[in-house]
This record gives structure tokens, C-alpha cells and sequence, in this order.
């Protein structure tokens, strides 16, 4: 086989391969059954169970704990596809060769990251899609038709995403192996939704001490956004502090966006073993 | 003269590998130590060692993979620790032990891996030279571990390198898969593609080598073609034959003129055999000295 000799060509744009990337890592999502079926699909069969077991209506809002758990579920939904998915995601490609033999490529490490952007992008639209048809078909969700709510809509998930990626890239060097990756990401994810008004509805049933812990985190936040969004303004009384606080959640995940940029450029490894 | 000048002129462009004094130690353990090595633009080349010797550390600095405590060294004229992505388009390295990619299939793999570089080979040809093209549809995880390590082989010169990185890459092989895959490193060498293996198989060293060296405990102890190697072509050679009074053997610096002597008249010797040390011999012998 010769090696033909030519003129040095131009290296492909890192956008490029960023994009490339995506593709790949999109194809790797949805053909791997673990993540379609635990990742992307456990949010809404959880909803459909929770959403039929608790079937109750608001007062006389006309609000019904489905249509309640669907709202704070898409919160939870897009954790699963940013946070779970990175987390697991990037230990297995540390741990499979992925990232040694990019490493080894002229691929930058840039493109690496976009190509999870495009993933977790494209699967958390999917997810929001996905749990939005289930509170519709099931539980007779109406969209909201005002552009301010989509304005919300648009903010809360652009900050949920980025934040809980990063947080998940940073976890992703906690977990050491892919075998101990699921377990690492899914405890936190499991405990904050329990205490952050998304299995247990309205989040004013829950102990205050629970919910000031829960505050902390971003799980709370994205919910209770995602609430404002697809829930008249009558339900904030079921809030605990009786507004949709947009201020205060647009701080916490812009914090947690932060922090998590700085966990991650802290913890990143390529490789398993120590150079 | 700067330094880098000064290696410039050395290189004089013919060298794809200069290393100088590279040393790596992890915590007190010398992984590496003071190892000097040339390989030449073209040449197949096989760093020998039992595991553990330092031939991963070694390759991984050349790599630019890890870092080196001490030394210099030049890759394809620049330094590994500090090159950027030019001079990685210029290279291909063979992991040792991958399983990515498992859902993708063999030619989407392939396909996307060429993409990274600016001169890729046509993907079609490179699934041909690996003996791929028939499995170019299936997903990465029904490979065998031959198929899968040809595949290794087809994402390290998709982009057409200049140098290749092989990392022990017929572990698991089959007797023949080894031949295919002989004829395959033969075939990327007569291109012009600079090779450095890694390997424990000495036949492997022999059969595709032009020159080869031996490292124990993180040191050089030999270096040289494999025929003459450790004084391998030198060395006493070892005269069997057989007559009426049985077998014998003997060790002489001359086989010639003793089997002229032994066959004097034109007496024709039984079982006649003349052998000199094995490179498995001479390693067994290199690596010894030094436990």
C-alpha cells in the first residue's frame, strides 16, 4: 500500500469535526439499549406510572397531579440525558479507548466537547418531546401558547443543559470506571429528585429541612421552572415560596454552570491511569 | 548554533524517530532510563522487552502521550511533548487495547476516523489492505479479536501517516492471522511508512525487522539487525552430524573448515546440521543479565 505524498492540505475545522463528532456520538446513544432504555426512556415510564397512580386534581384549579408531574418530570427528563448521560458517557469512553485514541488523532479536544454538546442537545430536545407527548396523551397537558413562557422554557433548559453536562463530565472522573459510573451518577440524580418536588407532588408535602437541602442543587430549580412554564400561575401557591422564584433560579444554575466548568477543568482525565 | 539547529542538522531530514538520554521515573521506579534510539525514515523498527521493561513508557513519550523526565527527543523532526495537531495528521498510533466504537460499524468507523486528517487514504482501500471490506457492515462489537485489531490497524493509517505506532499488535493472534497481518505491515513499509513496533514475539521481530532493540528494565541492552544481534552472527556455531559411533556435537568459531576436515575424501556426513544461536537465544541471554 503507498502512501501517496501531497501537498500539506488544510486540518479540518474543529467546528467540523465538532459536528462529525455529534453525529457519532448520536448514533452510539441510540443504539446502545442501556442508554435508550434507563437513560432516555426511564423518565417518562416513570411519569406514566406516577402520573396514574396519583391521579388527583389541584383544588379546584383543574390542575391534576399528572399534568404536575409531567412539568417537574421534564426537569428531571433533561437531568437524565446531561448529567446521567455525560456521566456515564465520558467514563466509558475513558475507559473503552475512545478518548486515548483521540487523543492520538489531530482531533482537538474542543471538538471532542462539541460533538457531547450536539449529543446532549439533540437527546434532551428528544427527551422534552418525548415527556411532553406522554403528559399530553396521557394526563391532557395543554402547550402554553404565550412567547414569554417559550422565553422561560428556552433559559431554564439552555442553563439545566449546560450545567448538569458539565457537572457530569466532572462526576464522570469520580467514578474511576464505567462499571461504578452508573451507580455515581444515578445516586445523586435519584435522591435530589425524591427531594426536589419531582416524584413527591406539590414539593410543599415535603419536610422544609429537605427542601433547603434540595436548594442547593440544580434539580429543584430546573423543575420548578419548567412548572412555571407548563402550569397555570395559580398553581405557584404550591410552591414553597409561593412564587416561581425565576430570579433566584436563574442564579443557582448560572452558579452551577460555573462551578461546574471549574470542577471540570480540575478533574478531566484522558486515560484511567496517572501520566 | 541553537540547540534546535543543531538537531536540524544532525536529522539532515533522514531520522523519523531521534531519541537522546530519555529518562521516566514513577515515584522512585526508573521506568526509563537513559535510552537512546534512532530509527530511520522507511525502516521497520521493533523495540523488544518482557513486560514491564519500559517499551510502553518508551513509545508513549514518543507518542507524545506522556511526558519524559529527562532527555531529548525528535518525532518526525519536532519534539512529542510540545507538538500540536500538524504533526499528529503526520502519525498513526495502533492502541493496544481498544473496544470503542462498539455500535458503530467497521466503515462508519473508518469513515469518521478519516475525517480528523487532511490527506486521509480512500476508506475503501484501507478496509481492503486490512481485509475488511467484508465486514465493512457490521458493528465493531461482533468483530473477532483479529478482525478487531485489524480494524486498530485501518483507524492508525486511515490518515495516511508518515509513522506508524504499532503496540504489540498480533497479541491474540492466530498463526495465520500473524502471517496476514505480516504482509500487511510488509506491504505499508513498502510504501515508504516508517514503523516502530512493540513486541514480545521474537519470530514477529525477526520476520518483519530491519533492526530491533532489546529493553530491559527501562535500559537499551542491545541494538542492531536481527541477524547480528548480541554477536548473534558471531558467535560460536554448534556442528551436529551423526556416524557409526553415534551423534555428536561440537562448538567451533570455524564450522567451515571442520566439516571439511570431518568430510575429508568426500565422505559424506550423516545428519549434518550447523546452527548458530536463536534470537530467542541471544534475548533470553540479554534479558538475563539483567534480572
Amino acid at each position: 500500500m503507498t502512501r501517496t505524498l501531497t501537498r500539506p492540505a488544510p486540518l479540518p475545522s474543529p467546528l467540523r469535526l465538532g459536528l462529525a463528532r455529534g453525529g457519532i456520538e448520536l448514533k452510539q446513544f441510540f443504539r446502545q439499549k442501556e442508554h435508550v432504555v434507563f437513560t432516555f426512556s426511564m423518565p417518562a415510564f416513570l411519569l406514566v406510572l406516577l402520573g396514574s397512580i396519583f391521579n388527583d386534581a389541584f383544588g379546584n384549579s383543574g390542575v391534576t397531579a399528572g399534568q404536575v408531574f409531567t412539568a417537574s418530570m421534564v426537569g428531571a427528563g433533561i437531568v437524565a440525558t446531561s448529567f446521567v448521560s455525560m456521566g456515564i458517557g465520558v467514563a466509558v469512553d475513558r475507559e473503552d479507548g475512545t478518548l486515548k485514541r483521540l487523543r492520538g488523532t489531530p482531533m482537538p479536544a474542543v471538538s471532542y466537547f462539541l460533538g457531547k454538546i450536539v449529543l446532549v442537545a439533540v437527546s434532551s430536545v428528544a427527551e422534552v418531546i418525548l415527556l411532553l407527548g406522554v403528559g399530553m396523551l396521557l394526563f391532557d397537558l395543554s402547550l402554553p401558547t404565550e412567547l414569554g413562557r417559550w422565553l422561560t422554557f428556552t433559559w431554564v433548559f439552555v442553563l439545566a443543559v449546560i450545567s448538569c453536562s458539565l457537572l457530569g463530565i466532572a462526576i464522570s472522573a469520580l467514578a474511576r470506571s464505567s462499571q461504578s459510573a452508573p451507580a455515581v451518577t444515578n445516586i445523586p440524580y435519584l435522591g435530589l429528585q425524591f427531594i426536589s418536588g419531582v416524584f413527591i407532588n406539590p414539593i410543599t408535602a415535603l419536610p422544609a429541612a429537605m427542601v433547603t437541602v434540595a436548594s442547593f442543587f440544580p434539580v429543584k430549580w430546573i423543575s420548578q421552572g419548567f412548572r412555571s412554564v407548563f402550569l397555570p400561575d395559580s398553581m405557584v401557591v404550591q410552591e414553597m415560596a409561593g412564587s416561581w422564584e425565576h430570579g433566584m433560579t436563574a442564579l443557582v444554575l448560572t452558579a452551577w454552570c460555573v462551578a461546574g466548568l471549574a470542577l471540570c477543568l480540575a478533574t478531566f482525565r484522558w486515560t484511567n491511569s496517572r501520566s | 548554533m541553537t540547540r534546535a539547529c543543531a538537531w536540524r542538522s544532525t536529522l539532515g531530514g533522514m531520522n523519523a524517530i531521534e531519541a537522546r538520554g530519555l529518562g521516566k521515573t514513577y515515584r522512585d521506579v526508573h521506568a526509563v532510563r537513559d535510552v537512546d534510539l534512532t530509527v530511520r525514515q522507511g525502516e521497520i523498527f521493533a523495540l523488544l522487552g518482557p513486560n514491564g521493561a519500559g517499551k510502553t513508557t518508551t513509545v508513549e513519550i514518543l507518542e507524545g502521550h506522556r511526558d519524559r523526565d529527562s532527555g531529548d527527543a525528535r518525532v518526525l523532526g519536532e519534539d512529542p511533548g510540545k507538538a500540536g495537531r500538524a504533526w499528529r495528521s503526520r502519525l498513526g498510533i495502533v492502541l493496544q487495547t481498544a473496544t470503542d466504537a462498539a455500535q458503530l460499524t467497521v466503515a462508519e468507523t473508518v469513515r469518521h476516523v478519516a475525517r480528523y486528517y487532511p490527506n486521509p487514504r480512500e476508506v475503501d482501500d484501507v478496509l481492503d489492505a486490512c481485509g475488511l471490506t467484508e465486514k465493512a457492515g457490521s458493528r465493531v462489537r461482533q468483530l473477532s479479536g483479529g478482525q478487531r485489531r485489524r480494524l486498530d490497524v485501518a483507524l492508525g493509517i486511515v490518515g495516511n501517516p508518515e509513522l506508524i505506532f504499532l503496540d504489540e499488535p498480533t497479541t491474540g493472534f492466530d498463526p495465520e492471522a500473524r502471517r496476514q497481518f505480516w504482509v500487511l505491515i510488509e506491504n505499508l513499509a513498502r510504501g515508504g511508512t516508517t514503523i516502530l513496533l512493540t513486541t514480545h514475539y521474537l519470530d514477529e521481530a525477526e520476520a518483519l525487522a530491519g533492526r530491533v532493540a532489546v529493553i530491559a528494565h527501562g535500559e537499551i541492552v542491545a541494538e542492531g539487525p536481527p541477524a547480528t544481534l548480541g554477536g548473534r552472527a558471531t558467535a560460536e556455531a554448534t556442528v551436529g552430524w551423526t556416524d557409526e559411533n553415534g551423534r555428536h556435537t561440537k562448538h567451533t568459531a570455524t564450522p567451515t573448515a571442520l566439516i571439511n576436515q570431518l568430510s575429508a575424501g568426500g565422505r559424506e556426513l550423516a545428519e549434518l546440521t550447523v546452527s548458530r544461536p536463536t534470537l530467542e537465544d541471544i534475548y533470553l541471554d540479554l534479558i538475563g543479565d539483567r534480572q
